[in-house]
């Protein structure tokens, strides 16, 4: 059905277009000059004049006429199947299956009738959206192709329309962060305060509780399950993990980038600055292998060799390998802010003879430190966020530990434990999943907001 | 002035830069010097070390399992195996059970008796879907039915491996008695009229001292070290060690093999025996390939084998490694390119898995994110650029931007997971929500990307534009993003490789699933490479290490492609103005 629609559309869009376009086109007598616009726009005004209220047209009837049908089918089945949305949906599937001609079996007479009624409705409907559609296009051709003249200010209209969808795309970024913010809030507030859901804990309980343990208690019987959501341990884990990292990457990431920026010749960084891009390039999921097939087998045997418990999924290996994926993000930052401290400070420096790296220590460094702090929190945040690297080399127990041969888990790690694979959004374990990934997104949300901030006052400063 | 002069010349203090003293700190500063520029270069190159260090790991794990060892046997195709109800037609030969062919094929190999554990190690060297070539090369062809055929059997992923080196090191040497084995089949002794054994007796004597001598050396290592579980590690070592010695130093006649210990083999009449308990004069055993007869052997025509690793270290038993020796010997192992790895489907054997699956559900789910962001992000930016009224709005949605770029790519997972698929009611596991997902993500480096595009294009350009009359959006459309679209495609494609690299939001939204089939549209269940990469990591079949490098080397080739061609373009299109 949609697709009759939308060929009827573009056919009705066409026809709008070359019709303005020809009738404007036969305005000009003694040269384009005597038009306002040209004709390509009247007939471009014309098409935008068809598409926009045909489009509407058919966003909002769909989904309501959906809507409808569903309604009138399920009104044979009782009140239980239009409020228990587990029922209703189960009862929907068997009557689309049923229109589809897919349903296995003999129906009962109710779905029969369900399905005869959904099949005309939405036939009707159809029909319905389809007419209007057919008739709002009609008259808008009417009107537009009615409006060409030479004074009319057909490009000014056009105009006006493409800035309105520039700045709808510019707000597809803002509402992807209200989507983020709002689906995350959403089921983290339903988490803590939905007085119907078994086992939920309290703000307090989550915040400063040291066990975590989420069960989902199945069946009756498994209610004596204890579950936890005390979020500390994976605080710690994940805070030991980045605390390696940054272990790593800092010294590495920082070094790199003062040589790079300070000593390295031209030809020197041509051949340097690749090998750090192929860092930054390498997916993350591939860092894991690493870290969990190659990196953890050889910790454990050092480890073994000096007589160390070293448990196969130790944060040791992860934090290393993590440090390893933020060297380029520290190391470009930092080169960025260390390139922009003014030459004049070095030359300053230079001039009281100090040596190079004095000048580095003493002059370049203390002026980029306000760059290289945010360099370090996004680098922070990115490893806070990571995911894959510690999903595969990371553990799953929560252990209130800070012995880096130990296996600890971080947020991101439970995040994806307890959403792959099937999920209800009506169980706690599910819910604390994203009162999880509502911590993280606050938590590198605040890092990122005041790294930007400093960056760019950082700027303005020398700019 | 005078003032000033007099107050700076007050303090004087005269530094002799060419005292002892004063060079002594000059050098010493030169030294740090010295040091800090080292510094930075071991820091580059511990970085371009671990890239080199990941990547060979990768290619060595990797490279191997583009490459196959399959057997290639003359299969008999009896036409009543392949039939149904008497007919020979393409259903019948495709729904026929290959099993018994391959077996009867196998078994031909192998003249004699086989025990029944022998038999069931026989059949489990090849896949379970081990016909296939056969079935494609019936179905090719139907007139073969009722021929003998030369087909390809797949190897199991065992087998595979063993051919691949990671089985045992063998080794050989011609014994100088006469050798009698008292029979063909079963437990047998093995009589010889020479010290044969007895030479080997001494070694391996030798050997299990030597044991004992590396695990008191480890026990004295690690008592270096403090610890309640060393001290318990330290005593299980030394009990070890003294009952290996004990073993040495017993006077016995006889000595028992175990598994443990290198296997020893008597290759004789054109069989192979494993011993199980060694003598001076005799050693008994079990056939593992029946002999050809009970005949005496002459000096030089039989052979002590040795399977260096102990059987309890490696995959595959004494008897698996005399049939795949074997039928090496017999010519009946190829080598060949693993196409399956790239035309087949997920599948639960190693052997019979491939990554084709993957790449379709990539490209869909690419084109998906490719044909969203791509528009989406260049109206974006030139809206930003060119049209937005510097002001709050416009500053809050800068603000957003940049900070959308930093959030985790798993909140983005959560995003797909509660919006799309619990709110909008889509389909799970689909391209299309992963496409979505992942368009949104990378939707901020685009946008970042074109605008610096577009930034970069002189204002001289618009101007001159403006100075003939042009509007602000002819301008803009005309001239400024046609000069700025080389950038654009630079930063597009960054964009997608980010894409196709990402794992974690794809996992949110159910693109995790095993699916064998390949996905024909933008609805059905699919999965990504990166997605196969970390399904198949976690899988404890050996064999599959090896699959999951592989595909690891063809996503990064992929993405070595894609940054190749951003660079070109930078290079090829990138105007100084």
């Amino acid at each position: 059905m949609s697709g009759y629609y939308f060929v009827t559309m573009a056919a009705l869009v066409l026809t709008a277009f070359f019709i303005s376009r020809a009738r404007a086109g036969r305005l000009i007598k003694g040269g384009v000059g005597q038009l306002h616009s040209l004709p390509n726009y009247h007939g471009l005004f014309a098409a935008s004049a068809v598409f926009v209220p045909m489009l509407v047209i058919y966003a909002v009837g769909a989904p309501l006429l959906e809507r409808f049908a569903e309604t009138q089918a399920l009104s044979f089945f009782g009140t239980d199947a239009a409020s228990d949305a587990l029922h209703r949906n189960a009862t929907l599937r068997d009557i689309q299956n049923l229109v589809a001609g897919q349903y296995t079996g003999t129906p009962a007479d109710a779905l029969l009738e369900a399905a005869r009624t959904l099949k005309s409705t939405l036939w009707w409907g159809n029909a319905l959206i389809y007419g209007v559609g057919v008739l709002a296009g009609l008259l808008a051709i009417g009107l537009s192709v009615g409006r060409v003249s030479a004074a009319f200010r057909a490009r000014n209209h056009f105009e006006r329309l493409v800035v309105v969808v520039l700045l709808l795309c510019a707000a597809v970024a803002v509402l992807t962060t209200i989507g983020i913010v709002f689906s995350v809030l959403y089921e983290t507030i339903r988490f803590f305060f939905d007085p119907s859901l078994k086992g939920r804990p309290t703000v307090t309980e989550f915040l400063f509780g040291t066990e975590w343990n989420p069960q989902a208690a199945m069946r009756a019987d498994q209610g004596d399950i204890k579950t936890a959501y005390g979020f500390i341990p994976l605080l710690t884990g994940t805070l030991l993990i980045t605390l390696i990292a940054i272990v790593v990457a800092g010294p590495l990431g920082l070094f790199s980038a003062i040589y790079l920026s300070e000593y390295a010749t031209g030809r020197f960084r041509a051949w340097a600055k690749p090998v750090l891009e192929i860092l930054a390039g390498i997916p993350t999921v591939v860092l894991g292998f690493f870290a969990a097939l190659t990196v953890a087998p050889l910790i454990r045997g050092w480890g073994a060799y000096f007589g160390l418990d070293v448990a196969s999924e130790s944060a040791l290996a992860a934090g290393l390998v993590m440090g390893m994926m933020i060297i380029p993000f520290i190391s470009s930052l930092s080169d960025d802010v260390i390139n922009s401290v003014p030459q004049s400070l070095r030359d300053g420096a230079y001039a009281m003879g100090a040596t190079k790296s004095e000048t580095i220590k003493q002059v370049v460094l203390p002026a980029a430190l306000p760059g290289i702090v945010s360099a370090f929190m996004l680098a922070i945040s990115r490893a806070i966020g990571e995911t894959m690297i510690v999903v595969m080399a990371a553990g799953l127990a929560a252990n209130l530990t800070f012995n880096p041969l130990d296996a600890v888990t971080t947020i991101t790690v439970q995040i994806k434990t307890i959403l792959v694979g099937d999920q209800e959004f009506d169980s706690a374990k599910t819910l604390a999943a994203f009162a999880l990934g509502f911590v993280l997104f606050f938590v590198t949300l605040v890092l990122n907001i005041i790294a930007l901030t400093i960056v760019r006052r950082y700027r303005e400063e020398y700019d | 002035m005078t003032d000033i002069s007099a107050s700076y010349a007050a303090p004087t203090r005269r530094v002799d830069v060419t005292s002892p003293a004063a060079q002594a700190r000059i050098r010493a500063r030169y030294r740090r010097e010295k040091r800090f520029k080292l510094y930075g270069l071991v820091a580059l190159s511990l970085a371009a070390v671990f890239v080199v260090v990941l990547i060979g790991d990768v290619l060595s794990r990797g490279l191997p399992a583009f490459w196959q060892y399959s057997l290639v046997l003359d299969v008999p195709v009896d036409a009543a195996a392949v039939s149904s109800d008497g007919k020979v037609d393409e259903a019948s030969i495709r729904a026929a059970d290959y099993y018994p062919l391959t077996r009867a094929a196998l078994e031909a190999v192998f003249p004699g008796e086989l025990t029944r554990s022998a038999q069931k190690q026989l059949v489990r060297l090849v896949s379970s879907d081990a016909a296939q070539p056969l079935r494609d090369k019936l179905v090719a062809d139907p007139a073969l039915v009722g021929t003998t055929v030369k087909t390809r059997l797949i190897l199991s992923a065992n087998s595979d491996l063993y051919y691949k080196g990671s089985g045992t090191p063998i080794s050989s040497r011609e014994m100088r008695g006469i050798a009698t084995p008292s029979g063909t089949s079963g437990d047998i002794t093995i009589l010889t009229s020479a010290n044969d054994f007895a030479d080997v007796l001494v070694e391996l004597k030798q050997r299990i001292s030597e044991q004992a001598k590396a695990l008191r050396a480890e026990a004295d290592r690690l008592e270096l070290f403090a610890g309640d579980s060393i001290t318990a590690k330290v005593k299980a070592l030394r009990d070890e060690a003294a009952k290996l010695q004990q073993r040495v130093d017993q006077p016995k006649v006889e000595e028992k093999l175990d598994n443990k210990m290198p296997s020893l083999l008597v290759a004789i009449d054109g069989g192979l025996v494993k011993i199980n308990t060694l003598s001076d004069v005799s050693a008994r055993g079990t056939v593992l390939l029946p002999l050809q007869s009970t005949a005496d052997a002459k000096p030089g025509t039989w052979k002590l084998v040795t399977y260096e690793t102990p059987e309890s270290n490696r995959k595959v038993s004494d008897q698996e490694v005399a049939f795949l020796e074997r039928l090496k010997e017999l010519n009946h192992v190829e080598r060949s390119f693993n196409w399956t790895f790239l035309t087949a489907g997920d599948s639960r054997e190693p052997e019979l898995a491939g990554i084709r699956g993957a790449l379709v559900g990539t490209a869909l789910t690419l084109l998906i994110t490719l044909v969203l962001c791509l528009p989406i992000g260049v109206m974006a930016a030139i809206y930003l650029e060119e049209f937005a009224r510097k002001g709050r709005l416009t500053d809050l949605i800068e603000v957003n931007i940049n900070n959308l770029a930093a959030v985790p790519s798993i909140v983005f997972g959560l995003l797909g997971l509660a919006v799309f698929l619990n709110f909008f009611g889509m389909p799970r596991s689909a391209p299309l929500v992963g496409g979505i997902t992942l368009g949104l993500l990378v939707l901020p480096t685009i946008i970042i990307a074109a605008r610096a595009a577009l930034k970069a294009v002189p204002p001289s350009i618009k101007e001159a534009a403006l100075g003939v009359g042009a509007s602000h959006q002819q301008a803009i459309f005309h001239h400024v993003l046609p000069l700025a679209m080389p950038g654009i495609m630079t930063g597009t494609i960054i964009g997608m490789a980010h894409a196709l690299g990402e794992t974690a939001p794809l996992l949110m939204i159910g693109m995790i699933a095993f699916i064998v089939d390949v996905p024909h549209g933008f609805t059905d269940a699919a999965t990504v490479l990166p997605v196969q990469i970390y399904l198949w990591s976690d899988l404890p079949e050996v064999a599959f290490k090896s699959k999951t490098a592989a595909a690891i080397i063809v996503l990064l080739m992929f993405l070595f492609v894609m940054n190749g061609a951003a660079i070109w373009l930078r290079k090829r299109f990138e105007r100084r103005w």
